[in-house]
């Protein structure tokens, strides 16, 4: 498996937020995903990169375009050094929210995506990787 | 030994003309029976792909054909094997044409530089391996273009075996044919509710009377999809589920959560009431229409 | 700082979400609505969506709040030209859209609303 691509992003406003998904679509454009799965990922990018910026105290995004053989990828990393999800396993869960109604978009952000991987624990910030492959 | 093709560019260049005519020769004597038409389009291609090396005698600075420099000839190449996948020539007849010009440039360099075997066996192996690389690329070339073509095909195809129909003002029909897999099924079902936006029906009708069997999967992307045309604001009903799919959902423990009839003629008439529209037998009102009627 | 536009169409708003949204501009949306609903004693609100080309939790959850905001001021929301790559991506995200009542676009949200408010049942008809 190849990195075709990689560009980093800050996350820090929620102007940052509007850039991450335009650079997400652009990408998951170039790896040729019909339209229904571009808004997956793109979705799925605006749920966790909002978590970053809102819960994460702000953070980077690593945008990767990935090539296996005939197939392309499309992989988003988030980092922050926030103040890391406590129970990982309550957050996965449905409809589990410390907001406002409709929870963190864990849940459903790997729901929308092929591949999913979250790293985290209290006072060690948090680390959300999500693929999407053609 | 090194891979260094300037000597052979520049043979190319320098007796251009007479390259040419030799290797529409060799072109001829073996195309056997091709017509004046076909003679006259593989004479065009054969100066054009001599020109594009001539011109890369310029400026390559190396063998390797994935340089930039090589990009004329590269496309050169796609081009042909493109027009060959559409004129429907195999890989190796299209490669053939690439792999001819062997002939020609052997003899130019047994006519320049035979005089020194050293050299000649050098050279020959040199334009050998160029001639090889470019042929090779050229059926690389094809079989891309040629799956491109079976792709879109494959594309069309689908398209044209799910078609969506609108029965009446507001109500879409997708009567569903054949086995359900993954793949497509969730294609027909992306195009419903495109049609779904495009007419504004608020009713779609999707019948599984020719459908044989349903498993898990094609059961959830039909959820799916009735609970996004939902959420887009229309509504769907489901028609001639035969009793075997019907025991199939109960065991899978599925919950529709969807109006299902038994025929399409039966979600068509519940489509049409809701709609608020009645259908009149025109015999038996023979009263004349009252206003507001 | 940019701010949506709010049309009145008889006794109906009609908010059309163009922009990337962020915060700030939903929370002023939010807080123009309900003063609109009160201003112009709206019996309806229609929400257009048909430029957005992606809805996540927080736009959700904008969209419930505009809905329970309008029940409480006894107006019906209706949300219309939800895409279809939206509404599948919102499905399998498995978004509740509480209090939301969606309509195919801006006429057929009308006549909804007015099914809605003659009925007198503000309840009735919605999705979640």
């Amino acid at each position: 498996m190849q990195i075709e691509s990689a560009e980093e992003m800050p996350l820090r406003t929620s102007d940052d937020v509007v850039r991450v998904r335009q650079a997400v679509r652009a990408r998951a454009v170039a790896a040729g995903f019909s339209l229904v799965d571009q808004t997956k990922i793109v979705t799925a990018a605006s749920e966790i990169g909002r978590n970053t910026v809102d819960y994460g105290g702000g953070g980077t995004l690593r945008l990767e375009l990935l090539r296996d053989g005939q197939r392309r990828g499309v992989r988003l990393t988030f980092i922050d050094q926030g103040p890391g999800i406590a129970d990982l396993s309550m957050a996965l869960k449905d409809g589990y929210s410390t907001g406002s109604g409709l929870g963190l978009g864990l849940s459903g952000a790997k729901r929308l995506c092929n591949e999913f991987d979250i790293k985290s624990a209290p006072g060690q910030g948090t680390t959300v990787m999500l693929a999407r492959w053609k | 030994m090194s891979g260094n093709s300037n000597v052979i560019l520049s043979l190319i260049d320098q007796h251009y003309q007479r390259l040419v005519s030799e290797w529409l020769a060799c072109l001829k004597r073996d195309a056997g029976i091709g017509g004046a038409q076909r003679e006259a389009e593989v004479a065009k291609l054969a100066k054009r792909f001599l020109e594009e090396l001539r011109q890369c005698a310029t400026v390559a600075r190396s063998d390797e054909i994935q340089g930039s420099e090589w990009a004329p000839v590269r496309e050169f190449l796609d081009d042909l094997s493109r027009t060959r996948v559409h004129q429907g020539f195999s890989a190796s007849e299209t490669a053939i044409f690439v792999f001819s010009l062997k002939e020609p440039l052997f003899e130019l360099l047994r006519r320049e530089i035979g005089k020194n075997t050293d050299d000649l066996t050098r050279e020959v192996w040199t334009t050998s391996r160029l001639i090889d690389n470019l042929g090779l690329y050229t059926i690389e070339s094809y079989s891309r273009t040629r799956e491109e073509v079976i792709n879109r095909q494959q594309q069309e195809l689908l398209e044209l075996s799910t078609p969506v129909v609108e029965l009446w003002d507001g109500v879409l029909a997708l009567p569903l044919i054949g086995t359900l897999d993954s793949a497509r099924t969730q294609i027909v079902m992306e195009s419903l509710l495109e049609r779904i936006v495009t007419s504004g029906a608020e009713t779609a009708i999707i019948d599984i009377t020719g459908v044989p069997t349903v498993d898990t999967l094609v059961a959830q992307h039909l959820i799916k999809t009735i609970s996004a045309a939902r959420l887009m604001g229309a509504d769907c009903i489901l028609s001639g589920i035969r009793p075997q799919i019907a025991q199939t959902i109960v065991h899978l423990g599925l919950e529709l959560n969807v109006i299902s009839k038994a025929t399409m003629a039966d979600a068509l008439a519940l489509a049409l009431r809701r709609a608020g529209k009645m259908v009149v037998d025109r015999a038996k009102s023979t009263a004349p229409a009252a206003p507001g009627e | 700082m940019a701010e949506i536009p709010i049309l009145k169409i008889g006794d109906c708003l009609l908010v059309s979400i163009q922009v990337d949204m962020h915060d700030r501009l939903a929370m002023a949306l939010q807080d123009d609505l309900t003063e609109r609903i009160v201003a112009d004693r709206a019996r309806g609100v229609m929400i257009d969506i048909s430029a957005l080309e992606i809805v996540d939790s927080f736009i959700g959850r904008m969209l419930n709040n505009i809905a329970a905001m309008s029940r409480v001021l006894d107006a019906v929301t209706v949300v219309v030209g939800m895409r279809p790559a939206v509404a599948i991506t919102l499905v399998e995200l498995g978004l509740g859209l509480t209090g939301v009542r969606t309509a195919l676009n801006v006429d057929k949200g009308l006549a909804l609303i007015r099914r809605i408010i003659d009925s007198e049942d503000l309840d009735a008809d919605r999705v979640g």
